[in-house]
């Protein structure tokens, strides 16, 4: 059933105009009606995963502004053509608050205006950056560096009585990324947090049309080093949907098995690291130990502690035999055993009880409000998971079962990692058994001119989009988009950490990991 | 606390000894190591850890130098949080555009005699990312670096053979 498509289709009849070259439902709209199109879909139930823009000129147009929503087992495009002396649209923050985000860096790297947006304060682009700067254009020369110019970020304000602030970053105490928090905060008490993020913007996305499809997937598996296989394996699967090619099944196992892994490593990490912020550093070294055990198995099978570069377009670059299956299958036991003793553990520990429970709620309706994704959405009672309800194989023949809580709070979002890292292992050891013969991969090839694809994959934080276009000839990469769970959870953020204690922001934060990286790209 | 203890001694002792290379890999920039202070910091190093853009790989693996089979802290390498403290910085890269100026004044925040380690390719030169508008290169290209360790990201292991350049 394509209720997006059909509700956007009553609603603008021969004003959506659907493409044929994309590999994912696209429909062009007059940009007048683009905000209205979100709010078509928004009643019809949908999300919005992404906003993004891209630079056409070289197709003889102008700039192309695009929204993709998602409901279901359904993710549909919108597209508006904007001209190249006019790049302005309506906004969407109205209808969806993840477009606040989406269009300030818009407006801020491809310099297309959303008009009506509540706030023009540059995002990503630094306050010392020229303001006619714009990297995404292919007029934007990027081998240059930049030129600094004076500026200053102009942060929220609260004001009253009793309310101070507390900055945080970009350097913070511990081994993480940089980024900058702001507290305003009266006594203990966190009313308003404001992030500041952009510190590791490393022009990815720019980088992209200097590389050939096939290098592609490498700088793909470097925008988040923790979830370097779902990255690499949604890049390789929208290139695959544009040149419409068949990956043997054995390489998609192969991919699910490596997601697994992934997903089960990192899980293992932050659940010792959450225990770790509540002062429970028996559970960090505990976990660390598992984690370690699981990625030395990487290793010696196949090569990379965190299978860096083993998913490639058409498939994958390591296969398993025999004696590596044992090997999972002796390693999985040993693992499962040890965690549900430490599971038992945290369970009964009352100290951390204290801790986890009813700190950083994010309620339901903010959740769905934000559109968030991954752990977090399924923490507060969102039940979505690409795995599930847009299946790619080999899921569509693995039945899985979405651990989905309602709390909302850090304690939820610890559990979600307990039930998926058991659902992983089940799945693993499925997969072991099930796995087909024969080739690991195929040769991909060249996209047409013009064409686009498209790909969602369930990482370990949640869904991961990739939408690609080809340029003017199939052997470039026009444009790159990527769509990091970061972007829209750490909106959800902000919001959970309200009326919660400065100390317990570590704890919280740590609970909702979101990537830096795969945020600013 | 009976089910933790059990769990301990379940677990009993992990830590593992790191073989010691002498990896070609692991470089020693322009300024060479004086002894007085590989004297100085022996069996003792405070390390503070600065990501000045990197993909967060080679933050997974200095974690895992950390963690109880590694366990750095048996060679008297410990992290701290202020960069007052340290020894040493430990910096992973590319330096992006947007973090030069809060590592140039981490930097500059530790007290002398310190020493850098660039981790990670694009630590030791921008690996893929390279230089663009958005990415300076190498941690070399904003602070003065002392041993390089590449690798992506090197191994736990690679770490701390980087980290015995100091010590022998
Ligand atoms: S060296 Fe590799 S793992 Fe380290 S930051 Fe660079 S891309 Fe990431």
């Amino acid at each position: 059933m394509k209720i997006l498509e059909e509700a956007l289709i009553a609603a603008f009849e021969a004003e959506a105009i659907p493409h044929e070259k994309a590999a994912q439902s696209t429909f062009t709209v007059p940009v007048g009606r683009f905000a209205e199109a979100a709010k078509v879909l928004k009643d019809a139930y949908a999300l919005l995963c992404a906003e993004w823009a891209s630079d056409e000129t070289v197709f003889g147009s102008g700039f192309g502004i695009y929204a993709c929503y998602h409901w279901g087992g359904e993710y549909l495009i919108v597209k508006a053509e904007l001209p190249n002396d006019n790049p302005t649209f309506p906004t969407l923050t109205k209808h969806f608050v993840p477009a606040y985000r989406f269009e300030r860096q818009i407006h801020s790297l491809m310099g297309v205006i959303p008009v009506g947006h509540p706030d023009d304060r540059p995002w990503i682009k630094f306050e010392d950056w020229p303001s006619d700067t714009f990297p995404l254009r292919k007029s934007f020369n990027a081998s240059t560096p930049l030129m600094r110019t004076d500026g200053q970020y102009q942060w929220l304000k609260a004001e009253g009585e009793g309310v101070y602030e507390i900055p945080v970053g970009p350097v913070h105490a511990g081994i993480i990324e940089p980024g900058h928090f702001r507290f305003q905060a009266v006594g203990e008490t966190i009313i308003n947090l404001e992030e500041r993020l952009g510190y590791v913007h490393k022009g990815i996305e720019k980088r992209f049309e200097a590389m050939t499809w096939e290098s592609g997937v490498k700088l793909a598996a470097r925008v988040s080093g923790d979830t370097t296989v779902a990255h690499a394996t949604a890049y390789s699967m929208a290139l695959e949907s544009m040149t419409r090619t068949e990956v043997p099944a054995r390489a998609q196992w192969l991919r699910a098995l490596f997601l697994e892994r992934e997903r089960i490593a990192n899980h293992l990490g932050d659940i010792g690291a959450i225990c770790n912020d509540a002062a429970f550093a028996f559970m960090l070294y505990q976990c660390s130990r598992l984690k370690e055990t699981i990625v030395r198995t990487n290793y010696k099978l196949f090569g990379h502690r965190f299978l860096m570069d083993r998913v490639v377009p058409g498939g994958v670059a390591a296969d398993i035999d025999s004696s590596a299956k044992k090997e999972i299958l002796s390693e999985l036991n040993i693992i499962e055993e040890d965690f549900e003793h430490l599971v038992t553990i945290y369970e009964e520990s009352s100290s951390l009880e204290d801790r986890v429970r009813n700190t950083g709620i994010l309620t339901s309706e903010l959740a769905r409000e934000l559109c968030t994704v991954g752990i977090v959405a399924r923490a507060s009672g969102l039940n979505v998971d690409c795995r599930i309800h847009t299946p790619y194989p080999p899921y569509d023949s693995l039945q899985i079962e979405p651990p989905v809580l309602t709390a909302g709070d850090v304690h939820a979002r610890v559990w979600v990692r307990v039930s998926e890292i058991r659902e992983s292992v089940r799945l693993i050891r499925r997969i072991l058994r099930g796995i087909p013969q024969g080739g690991i991969v195929t040769d991909c090839r060249v996209p047409l001119p013009e064409a686009t694809g498209f790909a969602a994959v369930e990482g370990w934080r949640g869904e991961i989009i990739y939408w690609l276009q080809s340029g003017h000839s199939g052997d470039v990469i026009n444009r790159c988009m990527v769509r990091d769970p970061s972007a829209l959870n750490w909106l959800a953020l902000e919001q959970a950490i309200k009326g919660n204690i400065v100390p317990d922001f570590p704890l919280c934060n740590k609970s909702f990991n979101q990537s830096y990286s795969g945020h600013d790209l | 606390m009976i089910r933790i203890l059990r769990q301990i001694f379940r677990t009993g002792i992990v830590t593992e000894l790191t073989p010691r290379s002498d990896d070609p890999k692991i470089t020693i920039g322009e300024i060479k190591l004086e002894d007085s202070v590989k004297k100085r910091f022996q069996r003792s190093l405070t390390v503070r850890e600065v990501d000045a853009g990197s993909c967060n790989g080679c933050e997974l693996e200095i974690h895992a130098i950390n963690n109880p089979v590694y366990n750095c802290e048996q060679f008297g390498i410990h992290f701290t949080a202020s960069p007052r403290f340290a020894d040493v910085l430990l910096v992973t890269g590319p330096v992006t555009a947007n973090m030069e100026i809060a590592l140039r004044r981490t930097y500059d925040a530790v007290p002398s005699p310190k020493l850098v380690i660039a981790v990670g390719d694009c630590g030791c030169n921008g690996g893929i990312f390279g230089q663009s508008y958005a990415s300076l290169g190498g941690i070399d290209k904003v602070i003065p670096v002392d041993i390089y360790i590449p690798g992506c990201p090197p191994t736990p292991t690679d770490i701390l053979n980087g980290f015995y350049k100091i010590f022998l």
